[in-house]
Formats: structure tokens, C-alpha cells, sequence
């Protein structure tokens, strides 16, 4: 009876369990391992349609015959690269309507017109021309004719599935387009983004932790940012400080802090001197990560404060009879009750942030020295069209999260089981 | 030391009026008041003269009628001190100097003396300036993005900093970026397309979800631990590395374009977080009511339809609110999948409004107002649902 039921369990499991299972590894697994294969093949954007032969009619009137007509069939491999095999042509004819002199390629029986072209190279093109005739003499409608649209078939490889691989792909990700400056855009934009958005959410959780009026209107405010859709908010920030009418450099001329508008989002570096050193900032990143803090500190602020509202009262009230002051009470209370949560956040945000897509596109579009690996894949597979390029750097960005996700296991993976 | 704390409370209150009255200048100044000067200066000396008044005086008087009059006095200083500026503009710095005074409440000569009271200060205040710099920092975007679309691109050229609305015009007038992203733009197809794909992402998910979320969190079966860690790992991977495939894959399959298309994508990104939100709350429910509904003789598919889905509706409810704002504000996919006008979402329809420069920016910040208004109403309106949903929908196992 038991093995029974626990053999019903298990079936009834996997049907629960299957339909969610198939559809995520058919759109989000079998994509990560496809990369691979695409990333060692030399493909193009223009490259990925299955070739297809395509004819295109046009009927022509004989002035001298109104009985016959002349039909050309413009016939072409849609492919540059590849090439069909076996093509077969078919188009019907109305009664009493028949060709005359045709093709060798071809047959006509039972008012169709079928012909065998063969083997078609890449780029192949002809002119293939047909003669019709009336039977009875009449004139023959030529939009009946026109109306009428050919069949084509033919045999083709699939350009994704061929096995010609080449490393040509990794060669040109790791030695042209200054990977290094790549990679440190990419870190930078990362690390500081993160860290940013930690630094304000940890500030925010405190304030709203504090007996205030309007609490919870205000967490409700801060999380604002967070829900809106990117698109909206990116092109706010854009227009907000744009060099020529932007708010922002309005204000700011306006009340005598700046000279020139600056323009934060279209300059690569801006030179700065504290202190009598000059150094020079790079701009347009540093604004993207300050858009970037403003939009994911919200999610640090609401797990901090999650975790402050469920620290014990009393703790506090033991400091404050031990005479602690609101440093103290900070440092040696409330810091080390959230460190767990600091951690998990640091390396779920640096995640996100590393992968982080749609923030930079709509600001800069990657120019300005904004360029991140994820903006580089699309760069490289959708404006240069070069697929397989792309997919190299998808491998890249997969290899090193699943280090920082070891990374991430092994060093607070336990810990995370704590709280 | 009751000198020092003395000094640190009026330097601290004086700096935090100063910054508050700074921000309401700005705001008037986007109202058209011509001002070209913040005059800092003068108000942190008003701000000093205001707080140590307040200390001196103490409780020799009623508190309602000292923080009036000291109010108002300051208001009058603050006039004569300042450019030209209309009553209305006083009117602010009235109710500012009013909600000043009466956060000074609790302070006095006699609660400077006591310990750390310097410190206390600075935490008071911060917290008070923090509110006000939080508040204004997330709200101020939004306001431009609303005031924006009232505006013409012209009057903005010529002085980008009037954002003032003239109520004297017809509300068609006033209105009139929407009537035009509608009626030119065609914002009426994409506001219903988005809304198809939102609301299918969000059934579809949930009729995956619910069965595979149950088996997670009741059933014994091979391979669970394997999948419940799974589940979080996936929900790291990035959106930008499926694309490449994806796009080549549904290029061929015809995919492209289609509503059909979006929507599969949208769920298999999102069922792992809905999965993995709703075991969660699957696991709280006791065993023993669905004990009893297998001694009733329920099947499986029995017990999910009557006693689980009706146990946890506030779960699956914050699950579907979750997925429908993923769904709602989502672009990468809907870029790269999306490239006739006749399948834009209103994400993708935003952004090629905005990938033609002729295209006058409050056109922009009206789509971007109306795609922006129904997650926030929604937010606001399920706070509290999407908040639990979002802290465990991000975070660990």
C-alpha cells in the first residue's frame, strides 16, 4: 500500500511539476547552452533565416500575339551564403491555357506547370521565362495569371546547425574592442552601483526606522523608483539633464554654481582638482551609476529595514541605561544585526548590476565610455549584426557570474540559512 | 558645555532650515519666479536668530503663539532680505519657518544639558534633513515627467525652467499631449497590448506556478533539492544572454512580433520567482487540513483546487501583482523581439517615439506618464501585498 502511494506521489509530482520545468529550459536553459554553440560559429544577423528559394512573377503582354502572354519568374536564393537543394517549382495555369516551347526543367500535366531546377547556389538568380498560350484563341486575363502565386520548396541546412565552428569569435571578444577597458567599465559600474545603492538604502532604512509622522506613506515613496518602469524613468533622467534645456543645468546656471551647462551624460571624462590635484572623473559613467543607485537603492532600503524593524526594542533599551550614546547604539547594535542582510544584498545587486541592460541602453546607449559587457552583447550581435560575436561575450558575462555565484555560495551560501 | 551644545543646535537647526527653504526657492523658480540667487547666507542667519529666540523664550509663553509670531516675524525678515517675490512664495516660507518652529519643540535651555545632547541633535536633525532630501530626490523626476507633458517643446526652450501650468486654457489645451500620442500615435493599441500581455504573463504563470509550486513544497520526488536550488540560480541569470538564442530561434519559428511570442518569454522568466514565492507560503499551511481532505477522498489537482488556492490567495495575489509590474515595465525583450509598430508594447512604443529627435519631449513624458500611471496606482493602492511579495520574491532560500 505505502510503495503504492509514495509511486502516485512521485508520478503526480513530476505532472505538477513538468509543464513549469519544460517551459523554463526550453526559454532560459537551452538558451545559455545554444550561446555556446553560437558563440563558435561565424554567423551573421542577416545569416539566420533557413534559405528559402522565392520567385517573383511578372506577366507580360506579347503586342503582336494577344493570344500568348509571357511570364518571367524572377527566382532567387534568398541566402548569400548557402545553398538549396532539390527546389521544386509549381504554378497553375487556367484551362485552356498551356505553355509552349517549355522548359526541359519542366513538365506541364493537369494544368500545372511543375518543374525541377536542381541544386541552387548561394546568391543564385534567373530569369526564368514561360510563353502561354490560349487554346481557343481568346485573350487571357493577365491578372487570373497574376493572381495566381507559385509554390517553391526546397532542401536547405538550418545555418544554425552546421558544424563548421570557429574560435574566430573568442579571438576578436578577448584582442579587439579593448576587452580590459571593457572590463573594468563593466566592474566600476558594478561595484559602485552596488555599493551606492547599499550606502542609501541602509541611510533610508534608518531615517524610516525613526518614529516619524507618515511612515509608512514614506516607504511607499521610496519604493517609487523601483516600480516604475525603466523606460519612463530613463528618459526623465535624460531629459532632466540634457546640456542645452535640461532642468538640472537650467538650475544650476541659473543660480550662478556652474558657468557652462555640463553635459552628464554625453561626456566621457570631466577634470576635477580637490585639493590642488587634478584628476579626471569619468562622467557619463559616474551620472549612470548615480541613476542606477536611485533606482535599486529602494530594494536595499526595504530588506534593511525589514530586518531593523525586527531587532528587539529591548537591546535598545538596555544601551540606553548603559548610557550609550546614538553612535554607540548604531555601531554595536544595529550594524551587526544587519550585516547578514548587507551581504546577501552586496552580492544579489552585484549580480543584477553586472547584468544590468536596459539602464545604460536608454541613457547613452553605451557611448561615453558607458560601454558594459551586457551593452557589448548587444552591440556586437544587433548594431554590428555579428551573432556569433555576441554570444561570445554571453559566454563571457555566463562564465564569470557562475564564479561569482560559487563565490557566493561557498562564502555566504550557509550564512543565508541564518536569518 | 551647555555652550557647545548650544552652538551645535543652532549651527545644526539654522543649516537644516536653510536647506528646506533652499529646495522650496527651487521649486519656485520652476514656477517662473525669476530668483538667480539662493542667499544662503542670510537665512542661516535668520535660522540662528529663530532658533536661539525660540530657547530664550522657552516656556514663557503659549507654544502655539510663540512658533506664530516668531514665524511670522521671520517670514517678514526673509522679505525684506530677498528679491522680489510674490505673497504666495512668503506664504511657504510662513508655513516652513511654522513646521520648523514646532519640530524645535522638545528642545529648551534646561534639555541642552543633558548627555550626548549634541549627538541627539545631529541624529534629529539628519533624520529630518534625510526625509526631505529622500523625498525630494525620488519625487522631483517624477514631477518633471509630469509637468512636462503639460508643457510645449517650445515654451521649454525658451525658458527650461517655467513649468508653471496655465489653468486660464481649455482643458484640450491643456491636455493636449495625450490627445496627440493617441490619436498620432496610436497609444490606445499599445496601452491595450501591454495590458494582454501583462494579464496573460500573469495567468499563465499562475496556472504553471500553483501545481509545481505545490509539488515543491508537499511532494517527495526525485530530484527536489535539485530543483528548489535551481530555481534560485535561474533567477539570477541575466536576461541579456537568452537573447542572442531566443532571437534567432523565434526569427525562425516565426515568433517574432507576435503577442504569442512576448508572452512565453515573459513566464518562463518569471516562473521561477513565482514558484519559488508561493512554496514559501504553501509550506506554512498546516498538513493537516489537506490530511483531511485526502481522508474525503480529493485527488491531488482536489486539493490545490479547494484547499490550497483558497488558503493562500493573499500569497497568489502579491505573486500576480509581482509578475503583472515584471510583465508591465519589462523592454528588453520587447526591443529586441518587438519591430513593427502594429506589436509595440508601451515600453517599446516609448522608446521609438524616442529614437526620432523631431519627436517634442512632452509627447515622451506623456507616454511616459501614462505607462508609468497604472504600476504606481497599483502600488500604492497593494502596498502592502507587493511589499512581502517583493522581499521574498528577492532574496535567498
Amino acid at each position: 500500500m505505502s510503495v503504492s502511494l509514495s509511486k502516485l506521489e512521485k508520478r503526480t509530482a513530476f505532472t505538477l511539476v513538468l509543464p513549469a520545468v519544460l517551459l523554463v529550459f526550453a526559454i532560459v536553459l537551452f538558451p545559455i547552452f545554444a550561446n555556446v554553440w553560437i558563440s563558435f560559429k561565424d554567423i551573421e544577423l542577416k545569416d539566420i533565416r533557413i534559405p528559402e528559394p522565392r520567385a517573383k512573377k511578372i506577366v507580360k503582354s506579347i503586342p503582336e500575339n494577344q493570344s500568348e502572354l509571357k511570364i518571367i519568374y524572377k527566382l532567387r536564393n534568398s541566402s548569400l551564403i548557402q545553398e538549396i537543394r532539390n527546389v521544386q517549382f509549381q504554378d497553375k495555369l487556367p484551362t485552356n491555357v498551356s505553355p509552349i516551347n517549355l522548359d526541359p526543367r519542366c513538365n506541364f500535366q493537369s494544368k500545372k506547370i511543375v518543374c525541377n531546377f536542381g541544386n541552387w547556389q548561394a546568391k543564385y538568380r534567373e530569369n526564368f521565362e514561360i510563353i502561354i498560350q490560349s487554346n481557343n484563341g481568346e485573350i487571357i486575363d493577365k491578372k487570373i495569371i497574376k493572381s495566381q502565386k507559385p509554390i517553391l520548396s526546397g532542401k536547405a541546412d538550418n545555418p544554425l546547425l552546421t558544424t563548421n565552428f570557429t574560435l574566430e569569435n573568442f579571438k576578436k571578444v578577448f584582442y579587439e574592442n579593448n576587452f580590459v577597458e571593457l572590463l573594468l567599465t563593466t566592474f566600476y559600474f558594478t561595484f559602485f552601483g552596488t555599493v551606492g545603492a547599499i550606502i542609501f538604502g541602509i541611510l533610508a532604512a534608518q531615517l524610516v526606522n525613526q518614529n516619524i509622522q507618515g511612515r509608512t506613506y514614506m516607504r511607499g515613496i521610496l519604493l517609487f523608483p523601483y516600480v516604475g518602469p525603466v523606460v519612463a524613468l530613463a528618459y526623465t533622467w535624460t531629459l532632466l539633464l540634457d546640456p542645452n534645456s535640461g532642468t538640472l543645468n537650467a538650475l544650476l546656471v541659473n543660480f550662478n554654481i556652474i558657468e557652462q551647462p555640463i553635459n552628464l551624460l554625453g561626456q566621457k571624462y570631466i577634470t576635477m582638482s580637490i585639493l590642488g590635484f587634478e584628476f579626471k572623473l569619468r562622467l557619463a559613467l559616474t551620472t549612470v551609476i548615480f541613476f542606477e543607485i536611485w533606482r535599486y537603492f529602494p530594494l536595499a532600503f526595504l530588506f534593511i529595514l525589514a530586518r531593523l524593524q525586527a531587532i528587539p526594542q529591548s537591546l535598545y533599551e538596555a544601551a540606553e541605561v548603559d548610557g550609550a550614546s546614538p553612535i554607540q547604539k548604531f555601531i554595536h547594535i544595529t550594524l551587526p544585526q544587519i550585516t547578514a542582510i548587507i551581504s546577501i544584498l552586496f552580492m544579489i545587486r552585484f549580480i543584477w548590476n553586472f547584468n544590468k541592460f536596459e539602464d545604460i541602453f536608454l541613457l547613452t546607449g553605451g557611448a561615453s565610455g558607458t560601454r558594459t559587457l551586457p551593452i557589448n552583447v548587444y552591440q556586437q550581435g544587433f548594431a554590428v549584426s555579428d551573432i556569433g560575436m555576441g554570444s561570445a561575450v554571453s559566454i563571457v558575462i555566463v562564465m564569470l557570474l557562475l564564479s561569482f555565484m560559487i563565490i557566493y555560495f561557498r562564502l555566504i551560501g550557509k550564512r543565508a540559512n541564518e536569518i | 558645555m551647555r555652550f557647545k551644545s548650544l552652538a551645535i543646535f543652532l549651527i545644526i537647526s539654522s543649516f537644516f532650515l536653510t536647506c528646506i527653504l533652499s529646495i522650496w526657492k527651487i521649486m519656485a523658480t520652476l514656477q517662473g519666479l525669476s530668483f538667480t540667487n539662493l542667499n544662503v547666507t542670510p537665512i542661516f542667519l535668520i535660522g540662528i536668530l529663530l532658533s536661539l529666540a525660540f530657547v530664550l523664550i522657552g516656556n514663557k509663553i503659549n507654544h502655539l503663539i510663540k512658533i506664530f509670531s516668531l514665524s511670522f516675524i521671520s517670514s517678514i525678515l526673509y522679505f525684506y532680505l530677498n528679491e522680489a517675490s510674490p505673497l504666495w512664495y512668503i506664504l511657504g516660507v510662513f508655513l516652513i519657518t511654522l513646521f520648523f518652529t514646532n519640530k524645535l519643540k522638545k528642545y529648551s535651555i534646561q534639555s541642552l544639558k543633558e548627555d550626548f545632547i549634541s549627538e541627539k541633535i545631529i541624529f534629529d536633525f539628519i533624520t529630518l534633513f534625510g526625509i526631505v532630501f529622500f523625498a525630494f530626490v525620488i519625487l522631483f523626476p517624477f514631477y518633471i515627467m509630469l509637468v512636462t507633458s503639460f508643457k510645449t517643446q517650445i515654451a521649454l526652450l525658451v525658458n527650461p525652467l517655467d513649468f508653471s501650468l496655465d489653468f486660464t486654457k481649455s482643458l484640450t489645451e491643456l491636455f493636449k499631449s495625450y490627445f496627440v500620442i493617441f490619436e498620432t500615435y496610436n497609444f490606445g493599441r499599445y496601452i491595450l497590448i501591454s495590458s494582454v500581455v501583462s494579464i496573460g504573463t500573469v495567468i499563465v504563470t499562475l496556472l504553471f506556478a500553483i501545481p509545481a509550486a505545490y509539488a515543491v513544497a508537499r511532494l517527495n520526488f526525485f530530484g527536489k533539492n535539485f530543483l528548489s536550488t535551481s530555481i534560485l540560480i535561474i533567477y539570477m541569470f541575466p536576461a541579456i544572454v537568452l537573447v542572442i538564442p531566443l532571437y534567432t530561434v523565434f526569427s525562425q519559428l516565426g515568433l517574432r512580433n507576435s503577442i504569442f511570442g512576448l508572452l512565453i518569454v515573459y513566464t518562463a522568466t518569471t516562473l521561477p520567482v513565482a514558484i519559488y514565492m508561493l512554496q514559501g507560503y504553501f509550506k506554512s499551511i498546516p498538513k493537516e487540513i489537506e490530511d483531511a481532505g485526502i481522508m474525503d477522498g480529493q485527488n491531488w489537482f482536489g486539493i490545490i483546487l479547494k484547499i490550497i488556492i483558497p488558503l493562500s490567495l493573499p500569497a497568489i495575489a502579491s505573486v500576480a501583482l509581482y509578475v503583472f509590474m515584471i510583465a508591465w515595465n519589462e523592454f528588453l525583450f520587447s526591443l529586441m523581439f518587438l519591430d513593427s509598430p502594429k506589436s509595440f508594447t508601451l515600453s517599446r512604443a516609448i522608446q521609438y517615439l524616442s529614437g526620432d529627435a523631431e519627436t517634442p519631449r512632452q509627447y515622451l513624458m506623456a507616454g511616459s506618464v501614462i505607462v508609468t500611471l497604472p504600476v504606481l496606482f497599483i502600488f500604492i493602492y497593494f502596498e502592502k501585498y507587493l511589499v512581502s511579495g517583493l522581499t521574498a520574491g528577492s532574496v535567498k532560500e
